[in-house]
């Protein structure tokens, strides 16, 4: 049987990986000098399935490294040595080095071996730090040998074994036969059983063994091999292995074990017939092919992903199709045999059928959802270190994170979340010193939260720091350009200016906030997933800031437009109204574009046939078509379409899987009818639009 | 779309170890594609127009749940522009993406033709002769019967396809 | 009918190779990711062989030993352990527990196999 291991594979780096998490948020956790046996055991053990499973997998490099974690942490579980923040804190080094082997391992590259072998070096450092240790008593472990060595140079033809099992050895699961059998497929063999500590039947205990028995092989096999067949009985029975000399030697010069002589007849001695068919030796060839098979899917299974899914996901979703089944053929056995006077029954089929499909629908969805805490639990650590690097004391408390969301979703918020939690740490939390002056407590706290509202999932990073400085933001602005320095705004409308590219009111750009990925790139990642970024801040007691965003990405709500005979979809999301205008909201401003007016606000108008080059399309007088009012990071505008035709939740398709990104667009759909529909990127299209206007001022208002 | 539109294409015994290709009739010109890249043949349908993209993308179709985009070689090949006819057919071809994974394009030709075996002693390289078709997208020519069959090449095709930029 | 064996790891990749492994091989093969969830299994059907990984959370794998073989119909049941090298002291405390022998880990399929058997036989 050739075996391929790189089948599993793929599950050990996911649940190596898991562990690497388990690790790190355990060591994270942990209070040296007073740390909690079970959250010890909890890292030890994710560090001992890390260890065992790559060396059965063949990543003897992460099983040798993890090898060293694992004994530094088995010395913290036992009480050997203390838990001390040195210890601790190289511990989460190498579990990054680990995490970086483990990632070369899965794509097929090569680790940093100079930063594994620094590491190594520091895990044996605090390993060798005596002092830490709790100082135990010597327990050197010294394999004991209960058999005889084997004398001089003369090589034995053959070995004599007496095995005298005590009683117990049966109730360990052992069986004296199977021993003798393993031994008879070692090498041609004859044995004697010894009866003579058989009791009377009456103080037998049948599930005792006293039975003995004297062995002889008749080759001169390798010593260890007879050891590792008493290896797991070597301290459930008596045995002594001897060699047997040639003729030539002396065999008085080895001590021979008294035969037992209280055997009584012949008949006492029953020889066993022990023959089994030889264990099948596999081939070692066999064995590197599978090797390098291993190797090359290693390579190829690295990018590949998959998703854990909770077993009462999948029950669900069999019942699900069981449901579905029996409406089938409830309907199938209608069809066969129809008649008018049945309509109503067929009606019923119909809109239980489609009641099925949607909760199907439903449930298939929901198995791409997992908690945000996968998204999170990158939070502890960064804010850990980033802390102590910003000489900063704070506490992060995270709620929320057992809440779902499509996959996808944690994919891509995971870099905007940590360039936000940063800005937090950053500028928003004050040094010990400011703080105490200002009269808060020293330690500053990052909230983090997540929360279903609606078909949404809120995401909250709420400090209590400094809040936002208003007039600095302001007077930035002003100084870019983007507002004039006697226009009124809002705090909203302040805050919201941070959001403009190459808006940073760092007073020095630091490494941890780094320069150039603005809020701006936040903002734009977190509309291309559909969502919206507000911020809430109040001076001197701190600031939030409110990621929304759409549960999963697989299906939208959206809106049917009409233009000409095209169709096309718009995220309800992005809609704030539809409204038909009449003459006097309309407003042809000298160099500033088509504009209209809702409510105080004036708003571009874009005209989609325009931008979209559409030829045939009914209407040219704005009042004879419809405005769809829409918003896109930050902006407002109205769309000029023909007709609204209706709402509808569609799955989303790539375009890009066989074409490419087409500006304005964010993917298609397949309608009721099976043609495709495309579906209308709001702020892309908002930048068509001003590519589109070209040089004329219709950009400018755009932006404003 | 219904299923009669759809012609699917039997596995022709490959007796001769040879390459086959499926030719086609392209402005009274035949051309080849390898027959292992041919995905499907359908009869023209309408297509959902994109945006903004070059004349020849007439647009995407649903291809079972895909989305595949669609273009006119008469089009792409700056060939006179023909009216689609009961004979004009897409025919949807796919080939592997360099950045992983596999792309499928449907191109919308005059007509089918046949099925021809060319060993590929017999594929000439292709001259430098002026043709319609850029010398990129031709994997070489053949002589079929005594006349010459120009054969694509679809990986190109889908390469220059996602290059060639639509809001431009 | 085919030997049943009760294969318990809390790490999934440990226990699907070992799983398969044993498959292929025509056993029988019930899997549980820790010592509670065996021994339920264990109590509610028997089976001819348990292979258990050692450090597991909820009920380790000493524990597991010690509590099947208590059990009348765990009695003589080969029970074995997957155990590392380093942990001769592990081993220790699974005999102790009363366990069978041990699979020093990292094991290939083919170690498993013969082990397996070994004790079947």
């Amino acid at each position: 049987m050739s075996f391929d291991m790189a089948q599993f594979h793929q599950v050990f780096f996911e649940e190596s990986f898991e562990g690497l998490d388990i690790m790190e948020s355990g060591l994270l956790d942990m209070d040296p000098g007073a740390a909690d046996a079970e959250a010890i055991n909890a890292i030890f053990r994710a560090a001992h399935s890390i260890k065992g499973g790559s060396g059965t997998f063949g990543f003897m490099n992460v099983s040798e490294f993890t090898h060293v974690m694992e004994t530094l942490l088995d010395e913290m579980r036992d009480g050997r040595r203390q838990v001390t923040g040195d210890a601790v804190n190289v511990l989460l080094q190498s579990v990054d080095v680990l995490r970086d082997m483990l990632t070369a391992a899965r794509d097929g590259g090569e680790p940093d071996e100079e930063r594994v072998t620094a590491q190594r070096a520091d895990l044996d450092r605090v390993l060798a730090d005596r002092d830490a240790g709790v100082p135990v008593g010597d327990a050197p472990e010294v394999e004991g040998s209960t058999s005889a060595e084997s004398p001089g140079d003369v090589q034995p033809i053959g070995w004599r074994i007496v095995f005298r099992p005590h009683q117990h050895l049966m109730r360990t699961g052992n069986d004296p036969l199977r021993i003798i059998r393993e031994l008879g497929s070692l090498a041609e063999m004859s044995a004697e059983c010894d009866i003579a500590e058989l009791p009377d039947l009456e103080s037998l205990e049948p599930e005792d063994s006293y039975l003995s028995w004297n062995l002889r092989l008749h080759e001169p096999i390798d010593k260890a091999q007879i050891d590792d067949v008493f290896e797991w009985v070597e301290d459930d029975c008596d045995f002594a292995v001897i060699p047997v000399m040639p003729d030539s030697y002396d065999p008085a010069a080895t001590a021979q074990p008294a035969e037992p002589d209280t055997a009584t007849a012949d008949t006492d001695k029953v020889p066993l017939q022990a023959a089994p068919p030889p264990v099948e030796r596999r081939d070692t060839a066999d064995r590197r092919k599978a090797d390098e098979r291993r190797k090359h899917a290693g390579g190829a299974t690295g990018a590949s992903s998959s998703i854990r899914v909770d077993i009462h996901k999948i029950d669900t979703l069999i019942n699900m199709v069981g449901e579905l089944v029996i409406t089938q053929s409830m309907l199938g056995m209608l069809g066969d045999d129809f008649q008018m006077s049945r309509v109503e029954r067929l009606k019923e089929g119909l809109a239980q059928l489609e009641r099925h499909t949607r909760e199907l629908q439903e449930s298939v969805m929901r198995i791409r959802m997992v908690p945000i805490s996968f998204s999170f639990s990158r939070f502890p650590r960064l804010v850990h270190d980033l802390s102590q690097k910003l000489g900063k004391k704070i506490e992060l408390k995270m709620s929320g994170e057992n809440t779902e969301v499509d996959k996808t979703v944690i994919e891509k918020i995971g870099d905007p979340l940590v360039h936000l939690v940063r800005n937090s740490l950053d500028h928003g939390i004050e040094t010990p010193e400011e703080r105490a002056a200002a009269g808060k407590p020293e330690t500053g706290t990052v909230h983090l939260a997540a929360s279903h509202r609606g078909g949404n999932i809120v995401i909250e990073i709420r400090d209590d720091g400094r809040g936002l400085p208003r007039d600095k933001i302001f007077a930035k602005a002003v100084e870019r350009g983007l507002v004039k320095a006697d226009d009124h705004l809002s705090d909203k409308e302040v805050y919201d200016l941070i959001f403009q590219p190459g808006f940073s009111t760092a007073e020095q750009v630091s490494d941890v906030s780094g320069r150039g990925v603005g809020m701006d790139v936040v903002r734009r990642n977190i509309n291309e997933l559909g969502g919206a970024i507000e911020i809430e801040s109040t001076p001197g007691e701190g600031s939030a800031i409110v990621v929304r965003l759409p549960l999963t990405l697989a299906i939208l709500d959206g809106q049917t437009i009409r233009i000409g005979d095209e169709t096309y979809i718009v995220p309800l999301v992005s809609i704030i109204e539809s409204i038909q205008i009449d003459d006097s909201m309309l407003n042809k401003v000298a160099g500033r574009g088509e504009t209209f007016r809702l409510r105080e606000e004036y708003l571009p108008i874009v005209r989609m046939h325009e931008v979209f080059g559409i030829d045939e399309h009914d209407a040219d007088e704005l009042t004879d078509g419809i405005l769809v009012v829409v918003e896109g990071e930050g902006r407002k505008c109205g769309l000029f379409v023909d007709d609204l035709l209706g709402q509808q939740q569609v799955v989303i398709k790539s375009l890009e899987a066989n074409y490419r990104k087409v500006e304005g667009i964010s993917g298609a759909t397949i309608l009721g009818d099976g043609s495709v529909a495309l579906i209308i990127d709001i702020p892309g299209l908002m930048r068509l639009a001003k590519q589109h206007a070209g040089r004329s001022d219709a950009a400018m208002a755009l932006t404003a | 779309m219904s299923q009669d539109n759809i012609v699917a294409l039997q596995a022709v015994d490959d007796e001769d170890a040879g390459t086959q290709y499926l030719t086609f009739m392209l402005a009274d010109e035949q051309y080849g594609l390898n027959i292992l890249q041919v995905q499907e043949i359908r009869g023209w349908e309408q297509v959902t127009r994109i945006p903004n993209a070059p004349a020849y993308l007439r647009g995407v179709i649903n291809l079972r749940g895909t989305i595949v985009p669609v273009l006119d070689l008469r089009r792409r090949f700056d060939m006179p522009v023909a009216e689609y006819t009961k004979e004009t057919v897409v025919i949807v071809v796919h080939a592997a993406d360099p950045a992983g994974g596999e792309r499928s394009l449907g191109l919308v030709v005059d007509a089918v033709s046949d099925v021809l075996v060319a060993q590929d002693d017999d594929v000439a390289s292709t001259p430098d002769f002026g043709a319609n078709v850029p010398t990129e997208n031709i994997l070489g020519l053949v002589n079929a019967d005594g006349h010459m069959v120009m054969l694509l090449d679809v990986g190109s095709l889908l390469e220059t396809d996602r290059a060639v930029g639509g809001d431009a | 009918m085919a030997a049943s064996i009760l294969a318990v790891d809390d790490s999934a990749s440990m226990r699907q190779m070992v799983s398969f492994t044993l498959k292929g091989a025509g056993y029988d093969v019930v899997e549980a990711a820790d010592g509670v969830q065996a021994l339920n299994i264990a109590k509610t059907r028997a089976v001819n062989l348990v292979i258990t990984d050692v450090n597991m959370p909820n009920m380790d794998g000493i524990a597991l030993i010690r509590e099947l073989r208590a059990l009348s119909s765990y009695k003589f049941t080969p029970l074995l352990m997957l155990t590392t090298e380093s942990s001769p002291e592990k081993k220790q405390q699974g005999k102790a527990a009363g366990a069978t022998g041990w699979i020093v880990k990292p094991f290939n399929p083919e170690q498993l196999l013969n082990t397996v058997k070994k004790v079947l036989s």
